[in-house]
Formats: structure tokens, C-alpha cells, sequence
């Protein structure tokens, strides 16, 4: 804080020009970035020993058949016009249509990725409500007992199989206790009653005011969200000990405790806030990860996320899917990171 | 009043959440037929193109066929829309009566006009599963002269082939015979793509059910049609929920959130065999399962040494051990229980009859190949048995397994040595398999037959190929019958095929629901039986 005067300087509201010369060298490299990312997802497709045809065709096609969806595809072209093809829709913000769903892939992705995105979020709000008070806990009482559960408890969520600890999970909470819902967003019945407006079910249950939906899908969400959740938090947990226990054996810390000032004080306002760029940097990069999906929690809890929807698109070659899916987490990444960037100028007055 | 409203709002949202939980508690509704399954494979509802497993019984329940097998008798082909038919012009036309007063689900009739345009339809979009009909000499630019209504009730169909007229009736039971409702699906009609966009997520049919959502991995969800002609279906909706996990499926089926589990693996159908509350069905189906050795192969093209592989597979331990319940030892092309079916199995492990038969074709000393397969249980493990089978008569087998978007090209290609898949018939008539198994009409590479197995195994063979033609051309139905046993026969003692299992499909199910049926064929699965205490 004290240090802040300096940055200043450069401060109060620079040229027009420069702003807007700032601003279109993100632009210039956000595309950049898209452009690698479709090509080089764009080439993988093609090298892989995977034949689309078949995708759609069906392993006992005829080679008429075979030959007929080939050339829609315009695979007989060099793949480079292949791929300018595939800009050229892009730019008109068309996406293609999935092999899969038989859906143009910008619907499945509307479908999808809200499904992942409450999953995600609500799985990174645990991860910071707990693992951050976990993280600082553990750091001011190193070497004692609260650190060496922290730790453990750090280690197992963030070792221990997410496939496996999710079947316990259901095992447990759900078949024997019977204290939450099953795999699936919602129970069958109350599938299709409500308008999707957004797509995350809460909220839409939320704003149509059905309460019945709204704790239905609350219930299908806290377990897979607890798993995640137990992932995010001991990663986090781990990272914020760390961070602290470096702050906390500086100098300026001992000069506080000297000075006199109340130790809450000294971890909460002295210590913490220098952690806190450190601590946005993992927690976007966490959430990001989050954002791509979970195939395995996907999996086990038949949670129809963006994770299982690009893993099965890849499984069925199912490309225009797997670009569409590629460009929304590179996105998500892309996003997330400006996110954190703001945020940095927030807490850290030596950015501004 | 303000607080009043916040205490009411509490109070409400603490009653919802003890509902909320509570409703986990809650059997599926009484009305609706919950099923978990792993349904990934489903890409298109329109009947034209339909060649899934998962689509192929959706499609049974929602369209009636020009012919059918009914649940109520699997074994025996009757008419659908069809109320009779006549062969005539030495079995080259056969005319149909349609039912009179059926109604598709959008309340238009169901007229001999929509069955032809259907057939018409199926053959000029030309997708995967049209070869069903176009074997028959049906061509684009034919179409429409060869299969016509004469009036609103009357139906010919003829064909330029020379095909057994029981080989045709029997073809008109699949999928692509579906009737559709061709003014709804016009209507819906883009560019003169005979409303091929609107059909694949949507229906148009007379049957039992219609489909009123499907959500790609979710969701599918069909609606009873009440008007059905054998009156309505005993569940008003069926749901088929994408859990994708066999022991998800599990816990929901023992918590009753489900009514029925379709893929649960052995170990789960043991799990939960003390549970008086479920109960285990087992369907025998048309998948079976074989190896083969590709003719091209220096040394498995040779008679002998495919022989001595039939005598070094241990067909009987790997059913009795770790294929109990899911699959039954087969040997021939076509499925047992099947009109036609040679049910004998002559061939038992005999690692002295292998050996010496090796050693006859000069290969005494063992030689080494690779096993393609499948990733998914059971081919992992029963390449695994075989290669130790194999290794008896000293044969060395490396294993590698590939999804099947990456095994289906190398086999088409013929890239293989040997290769361990599964096949299962496209429709209910031996010559599905028989064109399949035995008859490669032209060998060469550049032929490309790859929807033959024959061809892609590099292997073809005079007499089976005379054998298979003969049968399918046949008249007479019991000359027919004796044909393809003799066929099968052959194919059990030379060829290229070691045929080992059927598969018997396990579905759990609560004990309170009843009467779903599941035939031999992948798309004889129906609903409209089913029903709850």
C-alpha cells in the first residue's frame, strides 16, 4: 500500500491514442491466439488415424456411400483450403453442425456448457471459501498439529482418484443415507418443465420461482460439485500455505509484530493482501481448468457437461464438435486470465 | 408485514429443501418407463439412415413396418401396415393390402401412397443402411415405377433381382421399411432434401410411440400414442436416460430412481442378485462374436492352419468363466434361436488335432501375428484367452486393441492379420449374414466390396458363393432352409472365420415392472407391453 505513490506517476488518464493502441494489441493477439488454437486442433483431427467418413457412415457402409459423404465433407481437398473453409464459417459465427447431436455445434454448446459452468463455479466457491482460511490456518500454525491435517487433507483430495471418490461419494450420500439425488441434473419428472433461460438450472428454476426444481437440481449438483469442489480446495489450500508461509518469514512482518500490532492484524492485513496476486493467478487458472470439464465426474455423475462432449466428439471423430468445444475453453482461458489481470489492478495498487 | 413475508419465505424454503431431499426417496412415476442406458451411439431418428443400436429399437417403437415381428410372437413375420400381400410374376411383384383406417401420430391416414414415397425416400438419400432394399435392384432413377400405390389402400412392389419373395418380405421387417408421414415430413422440407434435416431429431410415424425430446447424451423421451392399433401403450412415456457409468446405473436402479439398468457388467449383475426387489432378464441376441484371419496373410490364408485355430480356441472355459450369462458358445454365421440357424458347435479345444494339422501345412514351429480388437468389454479379455490358446500350438499373438473408429478402417482396408469383432444381422433373414460371411462376388482390392466381411478378409470361394446366391433366389421355403444349414455348414470348416459366441443380453429391472420384451435382433426391443404394480 505505502508503496503505491510511485506507479502513479504514469497515472492520471494516458493519451487516447495509446489506449487505443493498447487495446487493438490485445485484439491482435487474441486472434493470433484463436488462430493457433483452431490450427493446430484443425491438424491434429487430420493426422489422426481416425476416419471421419465412417463417424457418419457407419463401419458396414458401402463404398458408394462411403464415397458420397467423403466428398460432401470436401475431404478430397488439400487440407489447408480444408481449414480456410472452416474460418471462413467461423467468421460468420457458424460453427458447423455436430456429427453426434445431428444440432449446429453453437446449440450443443449453449446446452452443455452452462451444465459445466454451474458445476465448475460452485465447485471454485468452495474451493475458496475453505481452502483459503485452510491454506492461511495451517500456514500460521507450521509445524503443529492444524498444519499436518491441512496438509493431509490437502494431499488426499488432491491425489485420491476423482472417479473413485465420487462412486464412494454416491455409494454414501446417496444409495445408503439417502441425503442428496442421484447421477443426472435433475430427476426424470421434472425434466423439461421449466423454460431454459440461461441454462443453469438453479437459476432458471430460480427465476421461474419452481422451488421443487430449484432444491431438485440443488441436491443433483452438491455431491459432483463437493468432489470437484475437494480438488479445487486442496489445491488451493496448498498453494495459499505456501504463498503465506513465504510472506510471513519476511521482515517487514517481524517489524509489525514489533511495532505491536494485533496478529489478526498482522496475517489478515500485512501478510494476506501480499499473497493476494499470487492467490487470483492459481484460483482463475483452477477455475479455467474446471471450465474445460471434468470427464470423470462428468462421467459418474452423468452430469451432461462440456467435458464428456468433447471427449465423446473426439472418440467419434466428430471434428466440427471438437474445434467448436476447443475455441469455448480457449476462451474460457482467455477470459478468465483478463479477469485476473483486472483484479491484479484491484488489490495490487502498484499495477494501476 | 415485511418481516411476516421473510418468515413465510424461511419457512418455505426450508419446507422445500426437506422436499427436495426427500423426493430422492421417490420411485419414478407410475405412469412413465425410466430406463438407464448408455445411448452415445445415437446420430440421427430418421429411419432412412438409422443403423444404431440404441436408434434401431428407439425406431421399432416408433414407426410401424410394412412387416413386423410383434412382441407378442417374436418368432413369427406378420404384417405391420400391411394387412396381406400376394406374390405374383414368379415372385418378382408382391402386392400389399395397407390396414385400413390407421392414422399416423399427426392424425393424417396412413395410405399406400406414404409407404411407397417411404421406400422411394430410403432409396435416394442412398445412407448406410439403404443397401437393405437396394439389393433388390432399386435405384434412384427406378424407384419410383418398381414400388408404387396403385390406389389409396394398394401397395406393388416389384423388384428386378432374382430374390426369394421371403427374403423380400423378410427385408421389409427393418428399419428402413419404416412407414413415415409424408405429408408432415414434406411439409418440413428443405432444398429437396425430402425432409432428411427435420427428420433426424424429430418423428413421423404410426406406432406405439412418438418421440417427444431427444437431448444428444442426455435424454430421450417418447410419448404413447393412445390411438395405437393394438390399442394404447401400457406406459404413457418412456424415458431413456444417458448414464454412461455401469455402476451409476446401479445405484440408481437399487434406489428406484430407475426402472431398468441395460448396461451393467457381470460383476454388477452378481452384486445385485440377492435383491429381492430386482430381477435379472437375459435375451438372447443376433450379435455374435468371431475372429478372423485374413486369406492375404502368407500363412493364414491357409486352410489348415485356420482350422487349427478353431481346434485351439477354448470356447467352453471362457463361457463358463468370465462370459457367464453374457454370451453362449456359437458357431456358425447365423444366430441360434433364428429361423435357419445351424445350432452345433463341433469344435472343442483339441490342441493335438491343432498341432498336427499346423505342422501339415508346414508350420510346426509356431509363428507370430497380431490380434486386432475391439477396447471395450469383453474383447480385451477374450483376446487375452485366445492368446493363450494360441500359444499352445505355438502360435504367438501380440494384442492391440483400437477403438472402432480406428479398427473399422484397418479392416476395410484389410490391414489385419486377425481380427476379433462382433456382427450382428441387419435384418432378420439368414441371407443378411450370408452376404456378409460367404458371398465375395469380386476379390480384388480395387472391388472394395468393404461392407463384406468376406472381401475384408481377402476370401472368396466359388462354391460358397454359388451356395449363397442359390439360397437367397430360392422359392421354396424348406429348400431355402436346408441351403443356408448347409452354407453354415461349409463355412464352419473352411473359410476364414472362427466363430465362437453368441451374446445373451442381462437387463436388471425393478420386479414391479413388467412386461418389456427384448428379440434376437437389435431392433426388436418394444415398450408398449410394459407395465407397473
Amino acid at each position: 500500500m505505502d508503496q503505491a505513490s510511485s506507479s502513479k506517476a504514469a497515472g492520471p488518464g494516458p493519451a487516447l491514442p495509446s489506449k487505443l493502441v493498447k487495446i487493438s494489441g490485445v485484439l491482435v493477439s487474441l486472434t493470433l491466439t484463436f488462430l493457433g488454437l483452431t490450427a493446430i486442433t484443425f491438424v491434429i483431427s487430420r493426422v489422426m488415424p481416425v476416419d471421419p467418413v465412417l463417424a457418419i457412415v457407419g463401419d458396414r457402409a458401402s463404398n458408394e456411400v462411403y464415397q458420397q459423404v467423403y466428398l460432401q465433407l470436401g475431404l478430397d481437398k488439400p487440407i489447408y483450403i480444408q481449414y480456410l473453409r472452416y474460418l471462413g464459417q467461423l467468421a460468420e459465427g457458424d460453427l458447423g453442425t455436430s456429427i453426434m447431436t445431428a444440432q449446429p455445434v453453437i446449440e450443443d454448446i449453449k446446452r452443455f456448457f452452462p451444465a459445466t459452468l454451474e458445476l465448475a463455479t460452485i465447485a471454485t466457491l468452495l474451493g475458496i471459501f475453505i481452502g483459503v482460511p485452510m491454506g492461511v490456518f495451517a500456514a500460521v500454525h507450521q509445524g503443529r498439529w492444524p498444519d499436518h491435517i491441512v496438509r493431509v487433507v490437502a494431499l488426499l483430495g488432491y491425489s485420491a482418484p476423482i472417479f473413485w471418490l465420487g462412486l464412494v461419494a454416491l455409494l454414501v450420500f446417496y444409495a445408503k443415507l439417502g441425503w442428496v439425488a442421484g447421477p443426472g441434473r435433475l430427476d426424470v419428472f421434472y425434466d423439461g418443465i421449466i423454460e431454459p433461460v440461461s441454462g443453469i438450472l438453479m437459476l432458471d428454476a430460480a427465476l421461474a420461482r419452481d422451488w421443487d426444481i430449484f432444491y431438485n437440481a440443488l441436491s443433483h449438483l452438491i455431491l459432483p460439485a463437493s468432489i470437484l469442489g475437494t480438488f479445487a480446495l486442496a489445491y488451493i489450500a496448498r498453494m495459499t500455505r505456501s504463498f503465506m508461509l513465504d510472506q510471513l518469514s519476511q521482515e517487514y512482518i517481524l517489524t509489525a509484530r514489533v511495532k505491536g500490532i494485533p496478529e489478526s492484524q498482522v496475517i489478515w492485513r500485512h501478510a494476506f493482501r501480499n499473497v493476494l496476486v499470487q492467490l487470483i493467478t492459481i484460483i482463475g487458472l483452477t477455475y479455467a481448468s474446471l471450465l474445460e470439464g471434468s470427464v470423470l465426474t462428468e462421467t459418474v455423475f452423468s452430469w451432461p457437461g462440456i467435458g464428456q462432449y468433447i471427449t465423446n466428439s473426439l472418440f467419434n471423430n466428430d471434428m466440427n464438435a471438437v474445434l467448436g468445444g476447443t475455441i469455448v475453453v480457449g476462451a474460457c482461458f482467455v477470459g478468465i486470465n483478463m479477469l485476473s489481470d483486472l483484479l491484479y489492478r484491484l488489490v495490487d495498487p502498484r499495477i494501476r | 408485514m415485511s418481516k411476516l413475508r421473510l418468515r413465510n419465505f424461511l419457512l418455505g424454503i426450508t419446507a422445500a429443501v426437506m422436499l427436495g431431499m426427500g423426493s430422492t426417496q421417490a420411485a419414478t412415476p407410475s405412469n412413465t418407463f425410466v430406463m438407464a442406458k448408455d445411448i452415445a451411439d445415437i446420430i440421427t431418428m430418421d429411419p432412412a439412415e438409422v443403423f444404431e443400436l440404441t436408434t434401431g429399437e428407439i425406431i421399432a417403437n416408433i414407426y410401424d413396418r410394412i412387416m413386423m415381428f410383434e412382441p407378442e410372437d417374436l418368432q413369427t413375420l406378420v404384417g405391420g401396415v400391411a394387412e396381406s400381400w400376394e406374390v405374383s410374376n414368379g415372385g418378382k411383384t408382391i402386392t400389399f393390402k395397407i390396414r385400413p383406417g390407421l392414422k399416423f401420430h399427426s392424425g393424417n391416414p396412413v395410405r399406400a401412397e406414404d409407404v411407397a414415397w417411404s421406400l422411394q425416400r430410403v432409396v435416394k438419400l442412398n445412407k448406410t443402411p439403404a443397401f437393405i432394399i437396394t439389393q433388390f435392384g432399386w435405384t434412384a432413377d427406378n424407384v419410383d415405377s418398381l414400388v408404387k400405390a396403385t390406389d389409396d389402400l394398394t401397395l406393388s412392389v416389384s423388384i428386378t433381382e432374382d430374390f426369394s419373395p421371403g427374403l423380400v418380405l423378410n427385408a421389409l421387417s427393418a428399419g428402413v421399411a419404416s412407414v413415415v408421414d409424408k405429408e408432415l415430413v414434406m411439409s418440413h422440407e428443405k432444398d429437396g432434401d425430402l425432409g432428411y434435416d427435420w427428420l433426424k431429431s424429430n418423428s413421423a410415424g404410426s406406432g406405439a410411440f412418438s418421440l417427444k425430446t431427444w437431448k444428444a447424451n442426455e435424454i430421450v423421451t417418447l410419448e404413447a400414442n393412445p390411438g395405437y392399433r393394438h390399442g394404447a401403450p401400457g406406459m404413457k412415456r418412456v424415458i431413456l436416460r444417458h448414464v454412461a457409468e455401469p455402476s451409476s446405473q446401479r445405484l440408481l436402479l437399487e434406489k428406484a430412481d430407475i426402472d431398468m439398468a441395460r448396461n451393467l457388467t457381470p460383476d454388477q449383475v452378481k452384486g445385485i442378485e440377492g435383491n429381492s426387489d430386482i430381477a435379472i432378464d437375459g435375451y438372447p441376441k443376433g450379435t455374435i462374436v468371431y475372429m478372423a484371419a485374413n486369406a492375404a496373410h502368407p500363412i493364414l490364408g491357409k486352410e489348415e492352419v485356420v482350422q487349427a485355430l478353431r481346434h485351439l480356441v477354448d470356447y467352453e472355459s471362457m463361457a463358463n468363466s468370465f462370459l457367464a450369462g453374457q454370451f453362449v458358445v456359437h458357431q456358425s454365421f447365423w444366430p441360434g434361436g433364428l429361423w435357419a440357424a445351424l445350432e452345433e458347435t463341433p469344435y472343442k479345444q483339441n490342441v493335438a488335432e491343432a498341432k498336427s494339422l499346423l505342422k501339415a501345412a508346414g508350420h510346426g514351429d509356431g509363428f507370430e501375428l497380431t490380434i486386432h480388437t475391439l477396447t471395450n468389454s469383453p474383447f480385451p479379455e477374450i483376446a487375452q484367452a485366445v492368446q493363450a490358446n494360441l500359444a499352445k500350438g505355438g502360435i504367438k499373438a501380440n494384442i492391440v486393441t483400437l477403438e472402432g473408429k480406428t479398427l473399422w478402417p484397418k479392416y476395410r482396408a484389410r490391414e489385419h492379420d486377425i481380427i476379433l469383432a462382433r456382427w450382428s444381422p441387419d435384418y432378420v433373414d439368414p441371407h443378411s449374414n450370408a452376404d456378409a460371411f460367404a458371398h465375395n462376388p469380386d476379390n480384388r482390392l480395387e472391388a472394395k466390396l468393404t461392407g463384406v466381411l468376406a472381401w475384408r478378409n481377402a476370401w472368396a470361394d466359388e462354391s460358397s458363393n454359388m451356395l449363397a446366391v442359390k439360397a437367397r433366389n430360392e422359392l421354396d421355403i424348406d429348400k431355402r432352409k436346408q441351403q443356408y444349414l448347409d452354407l453354415q455348414a461349409m463355412l464352419q470348416k473352411k473359410g476364414p472365420f472362427v466363430i465362437m459366441f453368441q451374446q445373451n443380453e442381462q437387463v436388471a429391472r425393478r420386479t414391479n415392472l413388467q412386461g418389456f420384451v427384448s428379440g434376437s435382433n437389435f431392433d426388436l426391443v418394444f415398450y408398449r407391453n410394459v407395465k407397473k404394480q
